[in-house]
Formats: structure tokens, sequence, C-alpha cells
């Protein structure tokens, strides 16, 4: 699997805050089609590792990036059209977010972005979306209630579907499964595998044991530096180089 | 402190405050009577001028008879002409501060222009009407001329109400839009836009109250004090209520009594009924909840 | 479509893709570029409004305008023909006399007001009273001239037994009653941007309610308070119609309530009419306009001032 050229190629990332060092010179590969695993404890710079790649930093005046990121080997900072980078690159961060338009429309959003203009095939991307992301057969008879006043979980898995109605080649999850119960938890994961069939993956989490289930590579980040990137399961196992990494995926610390 | 037997101190304590509270109830109270005996009078004595005439014919008699009809349609024209031209510079410069705008000293040199925009005096506005529109442009004494004038002059209002209905609509959906690779103007007009325009038009009503209230800005830009005949397009002069009431309680003799006050009454009337729409609608939204 | 991205033929493509603007990226170029000209508009309008006012006057300002006589002659007959003065004293202490009482009648009872309003009342009150405060401050100036010429008027001749009703007091109250709805409402902002967390210490340490008020709500929020005074301040000065209407209009300094003055902002409206453009009248009511311009840009500019203080403190 990882005999490919990379999907995503991290040199030198260093990622502030104003005068606050949130990452600092982070570098690594994912590889196409498999689940990337981020592990480490709270502020250790999971989500702003991700912000990067959207190229969030243009969000927030405060927030600077510096180093490489390679997307299929083209500097995303150099590219001329931003917004044609952040459609193939999916992302649900922790807080949801249900638009503030119908359930079908918030599905639909990135989709008409794209041009797509059929009903048909609109109704079918709503339909494969919701369903790969847990929430069809809750909202399926009223697609056209209001987003943003689904409950919590709900418009979590609403975040969830949104992102891969962007049909993404790389998905970027951050503790995607916070909200949300550990049946429907599991479907999503399901789902999950199915897509690195397709697509690539990379997955922040709280949770070691859903790094352990479903990433093939993990890395842990600590204090604002990569301390090292293993195959998941050497990591679990124990052959890993780190005392830290050995702590803290045995919960002994953080 | 309910635990404890009342003592003294806390009855003396209980006097005072019901003596302040009292008090500054009495101030508010004296704001409002003074405002509500004088609308009664104005009610009193401007009720047995009002008539379906009053509103529906011209001024007759050098004004001293007849109805106010060239006056109501003159400001209903200097408010149009007024709203074209604000309301699409006004929304455009809110959502450049809103949604666009840096945090640099351009913006803060923005910023203080709104505030002075407003603070000028009406008729430092009238002058710059004169001198602007009238003389440098060429528009004469017209609609026009005195529209322009009057949009200037209330743009902040437009500025203000717009800027602050999109920055009720909270940063996490922009976010979230612009995460799925929507432009900022896609984002802005399919979810900002959709969920601030019923606060924008809050601020528009306001708008339209406050331009067909003034007199000074239009006084010498193209409204006139007397004119038989309706305006056929915007570079002709009309009359305006607002100019009407000063003429008819100033300029012009031996009007009977209950005339300015009719006149006064339909104004005030005009003024408050749109101001208490745009009031009424805005409380309308704050409690349709759609997040 | 993403299942079969592969290889290096196919992340040129990419490539591409993440290099080609399309339409949409466009659209939103030139919206960005539209919505700054609405945002930039209203610096050229403030410098427009400075620019046309001053070409019109700059001929008499510089040419016939004798500054000493502008500012410490009480003559202001610009339509004498042998001998036409232009001194503004006498408009100046119209405009501050008026300006002066309608303070007196307005800043103590619209911060108590906004105290009220923001301290003590609650639900259903609060809002009614800040719906009324609204309304108020929509009433249009010439319907409050209106008002001055017609009720006032002979109350106060009836009240105090004097031969004339439209003088400083008259004037005075009225825009007193015009500008305290507007200072009330920023007055009511500045105390409810107190911290709730001031008040609850405060009361925690057992002092009463009127005592946190006092002790600790009005200092906290006194740049605000200051800075609603202000705009009270700037709103009297630059008023025009309702102070023609109802001060008399007679050129005077006054030395009781009940004289007559005239104000500087109404004689420009009631002589502008008269007036031939390119004229010395002409041209002194133009710099009349400056000066009013300056001064509210530095009342203005004090009052910015004054409220960023208060950011700073917080
Ligand atoms: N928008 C922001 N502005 C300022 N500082 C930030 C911002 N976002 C994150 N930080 C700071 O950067 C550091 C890294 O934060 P980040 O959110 O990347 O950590 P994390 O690993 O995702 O933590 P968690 O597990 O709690 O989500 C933290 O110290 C945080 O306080
Ligand atoms: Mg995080």
């Amino acid at each position: 699997m990882v005999d490919n050229a990379p999907k995503l190629s991290v040199r030198n990332l260093s990622v502030r805050y104003g005068d606050k060092q949130a990452l600092n010179g982070i570098s690594l590969d994912v590889f196409p089609n498999e689940i990337f695993g981020i592990i480490g404890p709270a502020n250790s710079g999971k989500t702003s590792f991700l912000r990067a790649l959207n190229r969030m930093e243009e969000f927030d005046a405060n927030m600077t990036v510096e180093g490489d990121i390679l997307f299929e080997g083209q500097d995303i900072t150099a590219i001329r059209n931003v917004y044609a980078l952040r459609r193939k690159v999916g992302v649900v961060f922790p807080l949801p977010v249900g638009l503030p338009m119908s359930i079908y429309e918030n599905v639909a959003f990135a989709p008409k972005l794209a041009g797509i203009k059929k009903k048909a095939e609109l109704d079918e991307i709503v339909e494969r979306c919701l369903i790969r992301a847990a929430l069809w057969d809750e909202v399926k008879d009223r697609l056209d209630a209001l987003g943003s006043l689904l409950s919590g979980g709900q418009q979590q898995r609403l975040t969830i579907a949104r992102a891969l109605s962007q049909n993404p080649e790389l998905l970027l999850l951050d503790e995607f499964s916070i909200a949300v119960d550990p049946v429907t938890t599991m479907r999503i994961e399901d789902v999950l595998k199915e897509l690195k069939e397709e697509i690539t993956i990379v997955l922040v989490t709280n949770l070691v044991q859903q790094a352990r289930r479903l990433a093939d590579r993990t890395a842990f980040f600590l204090e604002s530096e990569l301390i090292e990137t293993a195959e998941t399961e050497e990591l679990f196992s124990g052959v890993v180089k780190d005392q830290r990494t050995r702590d803290y995926v045995e919960g002994r610390f953080g | 402190m309910s635990l404890f037997a009342r003592t003294g101190l806390d009855e003396h304590n209980r006097r005072v405050e019901w003596l302040v509270r009292t008090l500054f109830l009495l101030m508010t109270v004296l704001l409002i009577i003074p405002v509500a005996l004088i609308m009664g009078i104005l009610i009193q004595r401007g009720a047995p001028a009002l008539s379906w005439g009053f509103l529906t014919e011209v001024p007759t008699n050098g004004m001293t008879a007849g109805g106010i009809f060239t006056a109501l349609i003159g400001t209903v024209w200097i408010v149009a002409v007024a709203l074209l031209a604000s309301v699409p510079i006004g929304v455009a410069a809110a959502v450049y501060l809103s949604e666009y705008a840096p945090d640099n000293w351009l913006t803060r040199a923005i910023n203080l222009a709104i505030i002075n925009l407003a603070g000028v005096p009406s008729i430092v506005h009238a002058l710059f009407g004169l001198g602007a529109f009238v003389v440098f442009f060429g528009f004469g004494r017209s609609i026009l001329a005195a529209s322009l004038t009057l949009a200037v002059m209330t743009l902040p209002i437009v500025i203000v109400a717009t800027r602050e209905s999109l920055q009720a609509v909270p940063h996490a959906f922009r976010e979230a839009c612009w995460n799925m690779g929507a432009t900022r103007w896609q984002t802005i007009r399919r979810v900002v836009l959709p969920n601030s325009i019923s606060g924008i038009l809050t601020g528009v009503i306001l708008e339209v109250s406050r331009t067909a209230g003034e007199t000074a800005p239009i006084m010498f830009t193209g409204a006139a004090a007397f004119l038989p005949f309706l305006p056929q397009g915007v570079l002709d002069q009309t009359m305006a209520m607002s100019l009407h009431l000063y003429v008819v309680s100033t300029q012009v003799p031996d009007v009977p009594d209950a005339l300015p006050f009719g006149v006064a009454l339909v104004l005030i009337s005009m003024v408050l009924v749109m101001n208490a729409t745009s009031i009424a609608f805005r409380i309308y939204l704050r409690n349709k909840r759609k997040w | 479509m993403p299942a079969d991205v592969q290889g290096d033929h196919l992340s040129s493509s990419i490539a591409t893709e993440l290099n080609t603007r399309g339409w949409d990226w466009y659209v939103d170029r030139i919206v960005s570029i539209g919505v700054f000209v609405g945002g930039v508009s209203a610096i050229i309008f403030i410098i427009g409004i400075f620019v046309f006012v001053t070409r019109e006057g700059l001929d008499f300002a510089l040419g016939s305008l004798d500054l000493k006589e502008f500012f410490t002659s009480i003559n202001w007959r610009p339509t004498s023909e042998r001998n036409p003065t232009y001194g503004i004293l006498a408009l100046m202490t119209g405009t501050a006399s008026v300006t002066g009482l309608a303070m007196l009648v307005a800043v103590p009872f619209s911060l108590g007001a906004a105290i009220y309003i923001a301290e003590f009342a609650s639900g259903r009150t609060r809002e009614s009273l800040k719906v009324l405060v609204e309304l108020l401050a929509a009433i249009p100036s010439v319907v409050w001239g209106f008002i001055g010429m017609s009720i006032m008027n002979p109350l106060i001749i009836e009240m105090f037994d004097v031969p004339v009703g439209l003088s400083v007091l008259n004037a005075g109250v009225i825009l007193g009653l015009m500008a305290a709805p507007i200072m009330t409402t920023i007055a009511e902002d500045a105390l409810k941007a107190v911290p709730d967390s001031y008040r609850e210490a405060a009361e925690a340490m057992g002092a009463t309610r009127w005592q946190v008020i006092f002790k600790v709500v009005l200092p906290a929020a006194k740049h605000g308070l200051m800075a609603a005074i202000l705009l009270g301040v700037g709103r009297g000065f630059g008023e025009t119609m309702a102070v023609l209407m109802a001060s008399g209009h007679a050129i005077n300094i006054p030395t009781s309530p009940f004289d007559s003055v005239r104000a500087l902002t109404a004689t420009i409206a009631a002589e502008l009419g008269d007036t031939a453009r390119g004229s010395d009248h002409y041209g002194v009511l133009f710099t009349l306009g400056i000066f009013l311009f300056v001064i509210t840009f530095i009342i203005n500019l004090i009052a910015d001032v004054v409220v960023k203080g208060v950011g700073r403190q917080k």
C-alpha cells in the first residue's frame, strides 16, 4: 500500500497563533487509500495540522503557517485557486455546524458549487451521503427541516455527510465521533473502512482505540512536535522507539 | 441576608433603594409624558383637518385650503429615489466591512467616516447637496439632487443596520462554507444574506422614515414651497411633506389653525408607523429561531 | 472519480485543476472590488462634503472674510447695502445658549432614564421603554419645531407672562426633548456593556443595589456616558429646523432664557434661499458651513476617542 507516491507530503510544517507555537517543524507523508491516524493529548497541535492542510489560515488573521504542504506533489501555498483545493478536501471538525438551510440543501451545497444542477443527480448524492453518515433513516422524511436545528449528534453526522458530498480525494476528520453514540460511531467507522478504497483519510482522534481499529499508520503528536509515525499495529504492540508514545497509548499520561 | 433578623440598617437600605428606584422611574416617565401630551394635542387639534380629501386634494388658495396630495406624492418620490441610491451603496459598504475588510487603517478610516456622515449637521449636508449635486453636477434643483443629498446623509443608517444583521450570522457558518470550497461571495449569497435580509429590511424601513422627515437638506436642493402639479421625472422639483409643514406654519399668512396641525399629524404618523413596523419586524425576527 | 486518481498522468491534471481559476473565482474578485468601492464611498462622501462646501465658500473665506470681525463682532448684517458685516458672535452665543439649556434638560433625564432601563427595569417593561424611547427619537425635527411654535410658544407666554414665547427656553426644551432619546439609548448601551461580574462582585461584598450603581456601574461606564453626552451636544449643536422655528430667530446676545436668539445652523437655513451664487452673502453662509463641519468633526473625533478609551480599559 505504501509503495505509491504520497498523496500528501508535509515538510517542516510550523503553525503559530500570534506568538503561540501550535505546531513545530512537522514532516510526514500520507499515502493514497490509507487511513492515517493522528493521536496526542490536548493542545498538541492535531487540529492545527488539519487546519493548515485546508489553508484555513486565510480565515484567521492570527494564524501563520510555514513549511511545505504538497498535495499530489503540488505545493498548496503556491496554487492559484484555493477553492479548488478545498473542494477536493473534505473536513469535519469537532464542533458540528448544521447550516441554516434545509438538510437537503446542506448536503447539496457542495455539489451545487461543483456545478451539478440536475435534480436527480443531486437527490442521489444527498441520499448516498446521508446513508453513509448514518443519518438517512432519521431525516429521510423531513429533508426540508433546518439543518441548524438538528440535535448536536445529528448535526455532527450532517457535517460528515456534507464533507462526503464534496466527493473529496482527501478526508480530514477531527474527533468526528465526539457527539455520536457508540453504535452509530461503529456504523460510520465501517463506512470509513469502505471509503478508503476510494479516498485517503486523515483521522485525528482522542480515542486511542479508534485509531487502532481504523488507522493503517498512526502519528503521535506531543506538545507541538511530531514524536513519531509508525504502522498502527507496531505502535500498539510496543514496537516503538519512543517511551512517550508507549506511555500515551497505554494510557499512562495525558 | 434573609437568614438574619431584619436590622435597622437593612430597613434603611430598603428605603433608600426604593427611593432611588422611584426617582429614576420618575425621570424616565418625565421624559415620556411631555411627548405623550404633545402627541395628544397634535391629534386633538389636527384631527378636524383630516379627511380623505385632505390626502387626495392639492393645496389651494395660497396653501390656506385644500389638501396635501402634491406634498405627499413628492415625499414618496424623494424617498424612493434616495433609497435607489443609498441602499445598494450602503449594503455594499456593510458587506465590505463585515465580510471582506481586513483590520487596517483604511477600515478604521471608513468607520470614522461613517460616524462623521451621521454626525454632520443636516444643514451642512444641505450645503453639500447644493454645491455638489445642484451646482457642480448640474442636476439643478431637482428630486435627483434632493434625493442624493438625503441618500448621503442617511447612508450610515443602512450601513450600520446591515452590518449588524450580517454580523448576527454566526461565524461558524461561514467557515463551514469556506471549508467546502465556497468563495466568500458564494458564502455571502447562499448563507449570510438569506439569513440577514430581514434585518437589512428593518434598517431600510428606518431609513425611509428618517428620509421622509428631513427638511433642511431638501430645502435648497429640490423641494419647493409650492407647486400646483406633480413631478414628471427626477429632474423636476417637487413639494414635500416636511417642507410643507415648515411653509404653512411659518411662511403663509392666514392659515386656518387646524391645517398645519393636520400636516404635522400626517407627517408624524407616516414616520412613526414606519418606525413601529421596523421595530415590530425586529422583535418578530428575534423570536424566530433559525439556529 | 477519485477512485481512479493514480499515477503521474492524473496528478498533473490535479495540478492544472488547482491552478485554474473558474468563473466563481472571478465573480468573487469582482464582488470584492465592488463592495470595497461601497465601503470607500463613505470616505469619499465625507471628503466630498468638505470639498464642495469649501469650494463654494472658499472665494469668500480667502477674499472678503475678516476673521477677527467674523468671530468677535455681534453684528450679522449680510444684506446691508452699504456696509455688510459678518460677525457670528451673536449666532454662536445663540447656538451655545440653546444647546446648553438643552443639555441641562437632557443630561439628567436621559442618564436617569438610561439607569432605570438598564439597571432596574426588566422583561416587558424594559422592552416597552426601549421601544418608546426609540419612537421618540424618530420624530422629525420640523415637527419638533412646529411643536415649539404652536404648543410651547403660547404655553410659555401664559406661564411666565412674557411677550414672546419663542426663545432660548423654548428652543432649549424642544432640543432637550429631541436629544434625550438618543442620549438615553447610547447611555443605556454603555451601562449594559459593564460586565455583570462587576455587579455580582460588589453585591457579594454586601453592597446594596444603589451602591452598586453609583460606586461600580457608573464609574465603569464613565467613558460611554461621556460619549453619549458628547453626541447629544453634537446633535443639539447641529440641529436646524427645530431651532430655527422655536428660538425666535432674532440676533441677540441672550441675557435671560426668555430672550429670542438666532443659531448658526438656522441662519444658513433661513438665508440661503435668498442669496445669489457667488455673492458674499452666499459665500459667508458656506463659510459658516465649513465652520460647523469642522466643529462637529472634532466633537465626533473626541467622542470616538473617548469610546475607544473604554475599549482599552476592559
Ligand atoms: N484559533 C486559535 N487561536 C489561538 N490559539 C489557538 C487557536 N487554535 C488553537 N490554538 C492553540 O494552539 C495550540 C494547539 O491547538 P490545537 O487545537 O491544534 O490542539 P489539539 O491537539 O487539536 O487539541 P485538542 O485535542 O484539545 O483538540 C493550543 O495551545 C491552542 O490553545
Ligand atoms: Mg483539536
